[in-house]
């Protein structure tokens, strides 16, 4: 009780409603128009409460696609955004907690260089070397595939800084008792170190996920037949009918496919995803 | 550089841990990184025959181009519109939850959600509600003699852009003033409010100043992400369009290298790109090293 | 006038904890009382609710002679020392010890007088343009005094000021902030849970347990005359030796060991009988009761002695130079004991 303010109490609530509502409203409107058929939208004016439609919309999408747009069943974009997601993060945090392990645990020549060389990734964000990169990988005949779409995206400065970081506060006396006690390096990586980092690998499992998932740009260069489609890359071409119309109440439906799983995750797992946001940007 | 004071003494072991990513950091981060720099000093002829080394000749003639100038100046608006709507709403909702006592989980839960969604969709969920034909909000605006069209004017398409792209960037910086507001002691506010500053006169004179490390790290940030980022909601919406009213500079890169196959110009492009993410992390990281620590 | 009257004041949080029960005090206007307990007994509770940063759930607390249950805290002319300072970080020391006055109005000349006045008190004028980071402890501790009185409030409270100081510095602190209330003259309420501070900073002590008071008085009568065995384990160091003890016809018996003889005025059956360190005595041969010696500590100035009568630990205070041995004879002197009730511990008068 600081002060007794109540209209200043009700302001707030009603500016957080407010911020609530306006986050919600085009995600509400989506839904909405992912339950409605291909015609109800001549009328006009897109409508504002759910139709009948939503199960046939979304079993047709998911198995048959929209062959008029070129896009493929949204079950196999799904499958394609699931496997490039989980791979990107299982790969990432793998890499990243090896190398920070090597970085922080060792000393040995070029230690920082290879520090510096990691660091510099996070000033080569892909926009910065589109076209290069994209021939590195296509002379590796890397086009078109899983590899391809997941291999560059690895390596990672933000999670091998967090587990850097994390490392340095774990406590000397650990490593030396575990010394003492006849462990080996990757004994003492597997046994003593990895149990401790769990939490920091759940969060950063969180916020690489949603990364992977929604990663745009890359898919867009690296897959020529729609066979490795992501979700979130194929929306664009469902709303990119030349001539005709898009047939909104299908795209909504891809819209909220494609946006469902990272929202379950971060719903979900809320406590874990804000823990990785703020970790990973120290 | 920081190591624990006991190491292990192995010799091959850390190379061998390094190894992956260091190959691919390698492979798809530096080597094309140097070749985007070597592509910028040639040009190839019109038939894709032959190059020659042309110095700082692109560079030049992208200071002459209007389409690269307009870029510029494109972005000059975006980046920092997307800035100051998210980073400004993040604060309202930070504050205003700051002060609740109860329910404070609840709307959390509820305003940190959109950070999940892709910068894709969320422009195509905009660019629906924003329909000259079908969508609610031009519907709306009819209502007080607004006439929206994104697809033919310009403001509009910049609008459009603008809030498809602040509209999850919001959740991102209201966690963090939310986090930078709770590590303000409650301690201080209370001394501040025996001291006689009500809450507005507390928030400027006390929690503003306090906040300023993470509204400046958020601004950083945020710049980054409305330059870079921001890349699938003009691909996925206006397409640089209408007349190059949106087409920021890293839309253009793409464009120009990957569908005008202009090889020197984008490289030029994307080394011009580079230097502004190396500006704009060291001060990041000079800043927050800087961070005043209370 | 700043007298305070806390009247049957209670906290009750959401979920039925009593933080404090029906608690009452007046407070005369310029006194220096010392909240003390343990931790959890409702001190900061209840210094928190004086100060208005807690409601109160039922009573009234009143400054002056105005109820202020209702008051927000920057209306009721206090002033609050924090345990972690609280100063303003970005603010010099000048602008911390200004802010209150300027957010009130007071015009620029007279901040300027007041500033200067309290910091030539404190000692702290050297640090007016520096900032809270750059000042030790014991410099901060002093600034957040000076942000108190620049503003002449009705009250000081303080919470816990000097926890954080290392033990010299508390010390000097405890006697500068004495010989400063003396000066000033205002009305102070003061929380600790070290029982020392207590004693020494108090014009009377108020001892809280579970959230009620379990004694009120001056220090040295709360130390003489402890009202319960709470009060009389917690004041006072080396701690009062506790011992159930057996009283019949007027002999007081600890296992079976007659310790005191012919006393009026108590009861046959068992109670708790209370002796202090400095009160038990060695005797000679023959005299009082047999006590094993188990450890001894030295502290210097005193010596502790730690041992047992029939198996029931008592500590002696004894000067340093006295002879001892591992078994001795020990004598109490029988004015010197206290009684209290054996399952409620409450004193018995005699």
């Amino acid at each position: 009780m600081i002060d007794r303010h109540p209209w200043l109490d009700a302001l707030a609530h009603a500016v957080l409603i407010a911020g609530i509502l306006i986050v919600a409203f085009p995600v509400y409107v989506a839904v909405i128009a992912s339950t409605h058929g291909p015609n109800d939208f001549m009328s006009g004016l897109v409508p504002l409460l759910p139709g009948g439609e939503m199960v046939a919309n979304y079993r047709s999408m998911l198995t048959d696609g929209l062959s008029s747009s070129g896009a493929p069943p949204l079950g196999g974009m799904m499958w394609n955004s699931l496997v490039m997601a989980l791979s990107i993060a299982f790969g990432k945090i793998v890499i990243s907690i090896l190398s920070a392990y090597a970085i922080v645990y060792f000393r040995f020549p070029f230690r920082a260089v290879a520090f510096w060389m990691i660091f510099v990734t996070l000033m080569l964000p892909v926009e910065v070397r589109i076209v290069p990169t994209f021939k590195v990988v296509a002379d590796l005949g890397l086009l078109d595939s899983y590899a391809g779409l997941t291999i560059p995206l690895i390596a990672s400065a933000t999670a091998t800084f967090l587990f850097r970081q994390f490392f340095l506060t774990v406590p000397d006396e650990l490593m030396e008792a575990a010394r003492i006690d006849g462990a080996g390096p990757l004994k003492f990586f597997r046994d003593i170190l990895l149990p401790l980092s769990r939490t920091n690998i759940a969060a950063l499992f969180v916020i690489l996920f949603i990364y992977g998932w929604n990663q745009y740009l890359w898919p867009l260069m690296v897959t020529t037949t729609s066979q490795h489609y992501t979700i979130v890359m194929g929306i664009k071409r469902m709303s990119d009918v030349a001539d005709a119309l898009p047939q909104w109440n299908v795209v909504m439906t891809t819209v909220v496919l494609a946006m469902l799983p990272p929202v379950i995750v971060v719903v979900g797992m809320q406590r874990l995803f804000v823990k990785g946001l703020i970790e990973t940007e120290k | 550089m920081q190591t624990k004071r006991t190491v292990f003494g192995n010799r091959l072991l850390p190379y061998a841990l390094l190894l992956p990513q260091i190959a691919v950091t390698v492979v798809f981060f530096l080597w094309p990184a140097a070749q985007a720099v070597l592509q910028s000093f040639q040009r190839e002829d019109a038939f894709g025959l032959s190059t020659t080394w042309v110095g700082l000749a692109n560079y030049a003639d992208l200071l002459q181009e209007p389409t690269y100038l307009n870029s510029l100046k494109v972005t000059a608006i975006f980046a920092p519109a997307v800035t100051l709507l998210s980073v400004g709403l993040g604060l309202v909702f930070a504050v205003s939850l700051d002060r609740l006592v109860r329910g404070g989980r609840v709307y959390a839960a509820l305003l940190v959600w959109p950070y999940a969604v892709a910068p894709a969709v969320a422009g195509i969920m905009w660019w629906f509600l924003f329909n000259p034909t079908i969508g609610l909000l031009p519907y709306l605006l009819a209502a007080i003699g607004y006439r929206w069209d994104h697809a033919l004017q310009p403001t509009d398409a910049m609008i459009l852009v603008v809030i498809a792209a602040s509209w999850k960037q919001v959740s991102y910086n209201f966690l963090f003033f939310m986090a930078g507001l709770q590590a303000i002691p409650k301690s201080m506010i209370e001394a501040a409010a025996i001291d006689g500053a009500g809450p507005v006169k507390r928030f400027f004179t006390i929690v503003f100043p306090l906040l300023s490390p993470t509204t400046f790290f958020l601004a950083v940030i945020n710049l980054v992400y409305a330059m870079f980022d921001t890349f699938p909601v003009i691909h996925a919406t206006t397409g640089g369009n209408p007349a190059q009213s949106t087409n920021i500079l890293v839309y253009k890169v793409f464009v120009d290298g990957f569908i005008g196959l202009n090889l020197g110009s984008s490289a030029a492009q994307s080394v011009v790109l580079m230097a502004i993410v190396v500006a704009l992390t060291v001060i990041q990281f000079k800043w927050v090293e800087r961070k005043v620590t209370y | 006038m700043s007298a305070i009257e806390i009247a049957a004041v209670s906290k009750v949080y959401a979920g039925g904890v009593r933080a404090v029960s029906d608690v009452s005090l007046s407070i005369a206007d310029g006194e220096f009382i010392v909240l003390v307990g343990p931790s959890g007994c409702g001190k900061s509770t209840l210094l928190r609710m004086i100060a208005g940063l807690e409601t109160i759930t039922s009573g009234t607390v009143s400054i002056g002679s105005r109820v202020v249950n209702e008051v927000d805290p920057a209306a009721r002319n206090i002033a609050m020392v924090f345990q972690n300072y609280a100063l303003y970080p970005h603010m010099s020391v000048y602008d911390n010890l200004a802010y209150g006055l300027r957010n009130r109005g007071v015009p620029k000349a007279d901040i300027d007088t007041r500033v200067a006045e309290a910091a030539r008190m404190l000692e702290i004028e050297p640090f007016l343009q520096r900032k809270p980071k750059q000042l030790s402890g014991g410099q901060r501790q002093r600034v957040a005094m000076g942000r108190a009185i620049v503003r002449k409030p009705d009250a000081f409270l303080f919470d816990e000021p000097l926890s954080n100081l290392d033990a010299k510095l508390r010390v000097s602190m405890r006697g500068e902030i004495r010989q400063l209330q003396r000066r000033l003259g205002v009305t102070s309420v003061y929380v600790t849970h070290d029982q020392l501070e207590a004693m020494t900073l108090a014009d009377r002590i108020v001892v809280l347990n579970g959230g009620r008071i379990e004694q009120v008085g001056r220090p040295l009568d709360v130390y003489h005359c402890p009202a319960s065995t709470f009060v009389a384990s917690f004041i006072g160091s080396p701690a009062m030796n506790l011992a159930d003890a057996e009283v019949t016809g007027g002999a007081v018996a600890i296992g079976g060991q007659t310790i005191a003889s012919g006393m009026a005025g108590i009861e046959d059956g068992r109670l708790t009988v209370g002796l202090r360190a400095e009160d038990i005595h060695p005797a000679a041969s023959g005299t009082g009761v047999p006590f094993s010696v188990r450890y001894v500590e030295e502290l210097g100035a005193q010596r502790l002695v730690h041992g047992s009568v029939e198996g029931r630990h008592l500590t002696m205070a004894l000067l340093p130079d006295l002879p001892l041995s591992d078994e001795m004879r020990v004598l109490v002197a029988a004015d010197r004991l206290h009684f209290f009730e054996s399952g409620s511990g409450r004193r018995l008068s005699r």
